[in-house]
């Protein structure tokens, strides 16, 4: 009875399709709430890393400092890619409401190359920054850089690796349920992406050693 | 019985009222949001030519600014500021809980004394 008061409630929407989640005691998509706890939770793992950063960027003996090997204008071209990745996923998701297949999948892709771009951008800095001498080992700021930095690359790259698995899935039309619920799923993960670095962006490259 | 009906309409009608269908912002809202979050990113950059002299100002402004577009992004791109206090309690209680942390972490290897 509950579950048919609460179907009837959410069958139309004008303009948009019926992507209202299905009954829960909450009312709410149980997926997104899911999604939610799990982004909470990556605030801790990143602020372990970040906080771990903050106390050994100091501790570069033997090695090059901060300042010494930091490229602030590539890394700002980077940011501002990354930034501009997520406008394209959010138009994806208004895209994904309106039912729109080809535009959803046009802005899926967009946002996936520049996610790659920054992530071409991040691996041509690591190369750079091993050849100036600045190993894995060579100091607990080498360390705790490539550490915070590379978990970051990888959320990025599995985010890439995500919106190129839903593009697809929605060219072949085998998204059974609600279509631009999931859209908004991968959105919320890259935005989290996004968020993380511009705290990176500020505490690691910008506030001085 | 009656009055489970009553709480999950309830609850439905209210996460209908906050939902994501509640609202949805227009593209071109999303891209003057995107605008200004560029030219935010333009001033934080800018930081790093400052002179000698204005440096001293250049960490507040930073972290000001980083908080921006932390909230931009958060409440705009991610739908926080449109969709149920519930998504905003899950996330905030991780973030609130992680700065809590590690905060405590810096204090104890005294990270702040110098």
């Amino acid at each position: 009875m509950a579950d048919i008061a609460v179907h009837d409630e959410h069958t139309h929407h004008e303009g948009y399709e019926d992507h209202t989640p299905h009954a829960t005691s909450t009312g709410l998509s149980n997926n997104k709430l899911a999604m939610w706890l799990f982004l909470g939770s990556e605030c801790l793992l990143f602020g372990g890393l970040i906080a771990t950063y903050m106390l050994y960027r100091g501790r570069h003996e033997g090695g090059p400092a901060p300042d010494q090997i930091f490229d602030i204008p590539l890394t700002s071209v980077s940011s501002f890619i990354l930034l501009m990745s997520s406008l394209t996923m959010v138009l994806a998701v208004n895209s994904a409401k309106r039912k729109d297949d080809r535009n959803t999948n046009l802005w899926l892709v967009v946002t996936a190359l520049l996610g790659a771009l920054f992530v071409g951008g991040q691996v041509y800095e690591f190369t750079a920054f091993y050849q100036e001498g600045l190993g894995f080992t060579t100091s607990l700021f080498g360390s705790s850089f490539y550490t915070l930095t590379g978990f970051h690359g990888v959320h990025v790259t599995l985010g890439i690796i995500m919106l190129l698995a839903l593009a697809a899935i929605i060219t072949r039309d085998r998204i059974t349920g609600d279509k631009a619920e999931v859209v908004e799923l991968v959105g919320l993960y890259w935005h989290f992406v996004d968020v993380v670095w511009v705290i990176i962006f500020t505490l690691v490259y910008l506030i001085p050693a | 019985m009656s009055s489970t009906t009553e709480h999950v309409e309830d609850a439905a009608a209210e996460g209908e009222h906050h939902g994501h269908d509640g609202h949805v912002p227009s593209d071109g809202y999303f891209i003057k949001i995107a605008i200004i979050l560029a030219i935010v990113t333009a001033l934080e950059t800018s930081t790093y030519w400052w002179p000698e002299g204005a440096q001293s100002w250049a960490i507040p402004a930073l972290l000001i600014m980083m908080a921006i577009k932390f909230f931009m992004i958060v409440s705009i791109f991610m739908h926080l500021k449109f969709d149920s206090k519930i998504f905003s309690f899950m996330f905030y209680t991780g973030l609130v809980l992680a700065i809590f942390v590690y905060m405590v972490f810096l204090f104890t290897f005294q990270y702040f004394r110098s």
